[in-house]
């Protein structure tokens, strides 16, 4: 488990929509059986260059997430590894009994690839933006829940998707992301990565929220609070043993989400934490309320998503 | 390759037409008697299908050895309509896909056959229905694997007419037809009558086979009990290049009990004992039970 001593300097990869992009176009000339079902916005899920270099293994069915997750699930089953793709928000909240009863009641090998997560999206508003996918891909039986960070462990969540027999949901942002991993790291589905270590407290966290909790430990340890940080690219299944460590070795838990309060991230580790090893809990993330149009730094700012909420926060639960 | 199920043939040489329809007698009696035992069930929904499912299975139109109902070059039959399980079931252990015993554990807890399909626990079933709508989008899947394999097998996917209500089916009727999937059948089981009334005082969405055509879906209207009609129809659509195909089969929901069928209030509601025994004298043209 590597842990680094070094300042966190934010240093923007790419967007884990354009790595998840240009992953799958690579992998598809190794794996015949990758086809993609899209929803007419694969430009903007980039699953189009994966069509461009393999027009006959891409099928766009339109505006019409039902079907296409209907489709995708008839691939599967024939053999395919269908990636099924659109903006979270439409792929999991249009088509959540498809998902349900054509994919994870028969536990077919389709990959949901949800982009535009989180509130991060911006402008576009609260229709574009996912701030549920967790709870509902996380309330289909049978179903991997993969958050990758940033670019690096995009590629490799798409590696590790594509391996895995089984449904998969994997959460995809459209802002360019903060690099948290090295270039090339391997992500084990399952397993949690510990990027800093401290003895105060753990930050858990996923997603963007992962380079806020980095920047955070910086902030605490100028005041003298220690933290771990832990990476949890895989929401299911979730690395308990890690929250056991997290919670024997340092007493308090703070989750950072960019989702609803309810059904997140917090959610299952506060449930194994608390059947496993019970600490004090804290919380970073949306509450339970829907975000607005405005830039994607003025959203995480007004609705608390931001390394300087992480820290306040922290040490809030610290003094518990 | 699959070698094709054998169908029965009369002597000359085409399918056995009075074997067919017996057989599809003799299914109806199990589709009542495995409901009446389970205690609940659709059996008026599976009535309206049979006679479609016994010339798909034993007419020698389903390319589907019942030894290896998993061969990848199989044509598929996926039952939209989940509800209608029981006359799939009954076709399934005619098939010899599944036994003939297992028929007696409908919906009874540790049986595979569920009230609804579940293509994980049972042999033959090609998708887990029962949220009605989403049986065609799954085939359309299947067309695409298939054209994408080489493989030639057809599928077809048989909905119910209450369930072409559902808006997902049109959405899969539009990218069927804009694929040109001619390797794609639908089945509409137009018995007329839905759970809470009959389909016009519903959603009165007539007349179908026009609807289909305008989405540029080569279409065939029968009668959905006439045997011969049936076969002709499944001929018919297997030479159709370039488009996908509908059978639109006016059926009648509890078709060959008079007082079933009659009575659109028997949706989801097994007969009675009693009234299986008249049920099945009726079937059989045998006089009435005291």
């Amino acid at each position: 488990m590597s842990t680094s001593t070094t300042p966190f300097v934010v240093s923007l990869g790419a967007a884990t929509r354009d790595a998840f992009g240009i992953a799958l176009r690579d992998l598809g000339h190794s794996e015949p059986r990758i086809v993609v079902v899209d929803g007419d916005v694969a430009n903007s899920t980039r699953t189009e260059w994966f069509g461009q270099v393999f027009p006959d293994r891409f099928f766009n069915v339109g505006i019409a997430e039902s079907n296409m997750v209907g489709v995708a699930a008839g691939l599967a089953a024939s053999g395919k590894i269908p990636v099924v793709s659109s903006f979270a928000a439409f792929l999991l909240c249009n088509a959540y009994d498809q998902l349900r009863m054509s994919v994870a009641f028969p536990h077919l090998n389709v990959k949901v690839v949800g982009t535009h997560a989180g509130i991060s999206i911006g402008e576009d508003g609260p229709s574009q933006m996912a701030i549920e996918d967790f709870a509902l891909a996380c309330s289909l039986p049978g179903f991997t829940v993969i958050v990758p960070a940033d670019e690096a462990h995009a590629h490799a969540a798409v590696r590790a998707m594509i391996a895995h027999e089984g449904p998969v949901y994997l959460r995809l942002g459209r802002p360019k992301a903060p690099r948290v991993h090295e270039a090339g790291s391997t992500l084990e589905i399952g397993k949690a990565y510990q990027l800093r270590d401290g003895s105060d407290l753990t930050i858990v966290a996923c997603g963007l929220m992962t380079a806020a909790a980095l920047e955070a430990h910086d902030a605490l340890a100028a005041k003298g609070i220690h933290a771990r940080v832990l990476d949890f690219p895989t929401i299911r299944p979730l690395d308990v043993e890690a929250l056991v460590r997290a919670s024997r070795d340092t007493g308090h838990i703070l989750v950072a989400e960019e989702h609803l309060a309810h059904g997140g991230l917090g959610s299952v580790v506060a449930m194994a934490v608390g059947s496993h090893h019970p600490c004090k809990l804290g919380y970073v993330n949306l509450g339970n309320r829907f975000a607005e149009s405005g830039t994607p730094e003025a959203l995480m700012e007004t609705y608390g998503l931001t390394a300087p909420h992480v820290v306040e926060a922290a040490v809030k639960l610290v003094a518990k | 390759m699959v070698t094709r199920a054998s169908a029965p043939h009369a002597s000359d040489g085409g399918p056995d037409l009075v074997l067919l329809s017996s057989t599809a007698r003799r299914l109806r009696e199990d589709i009542i008697a495995m409901t009446t035992r389970a205690g609940s069930g659709h059996p008026s929904s599976s009535m309206s299908a049979i006679d479609i499912l016994v010339a798909l299975y034993k007419g020698g139109i389903l390319n589907l050895d019942p030894s290896h109902p998993s061969a990848p070059d199989r044509d598929r039959f996926i039952l939209s309509k989940g509800h209608a399980a029981p006359a799939l079931y009954a076709v399934l252990a005619e098939h010899g896909v599944i036994s003939h015993e297992s028929l007696d554990t409908l919906r009874v807890i540790g049986s595979p056959l569920e009230g609804h399909p579940n293509m994980r626990r049972l042999a033959g079933v090609e998708a887990s229905t029962g949220s009605l709508g989403q049986g065609l989008s799954i085939g359309l899947g299947h067309a695409f694997a298939g054209h994408l394999d080489g493989h030639g097998y057809r599928t077809y996917v048989m909905c119910g007419d209450g369930e072409m209500q559902e808006g997902q089916v049109w959405e899969a009727i539009m990218s069927a037809a804009h694929f040109n999937a001619d390797n794609l059948t639908l089945i509409v089981d137009h018995n007329g009558a839905q759970q809470s009334n009959l389909l016009p005082r519903v959603i009165d969405y007539r007349p179908l086979a026009a609807k289909l055509r305008a989405f540029e879906w080569h279409v065939e209207e029968i009668d959905g009990h006439d045997m011969p009609a049936i076969l002709k129809a499944f001929d018919s659509v297997r030479a159709v290049k370039g488009r996908p195909q509908a059978i639109v089969a006016h059926t009648v929901k509890g078709k060959g009990v008079s007082f079933v069928e009659a009575d659109w209030a028997y949706h989801g509601k097994p007969l009675t004992a009693s009234e299986q025994v008249r049920a099945f004298a009726e079937l059989r043209g045998e006089p009435a039970p005291h």
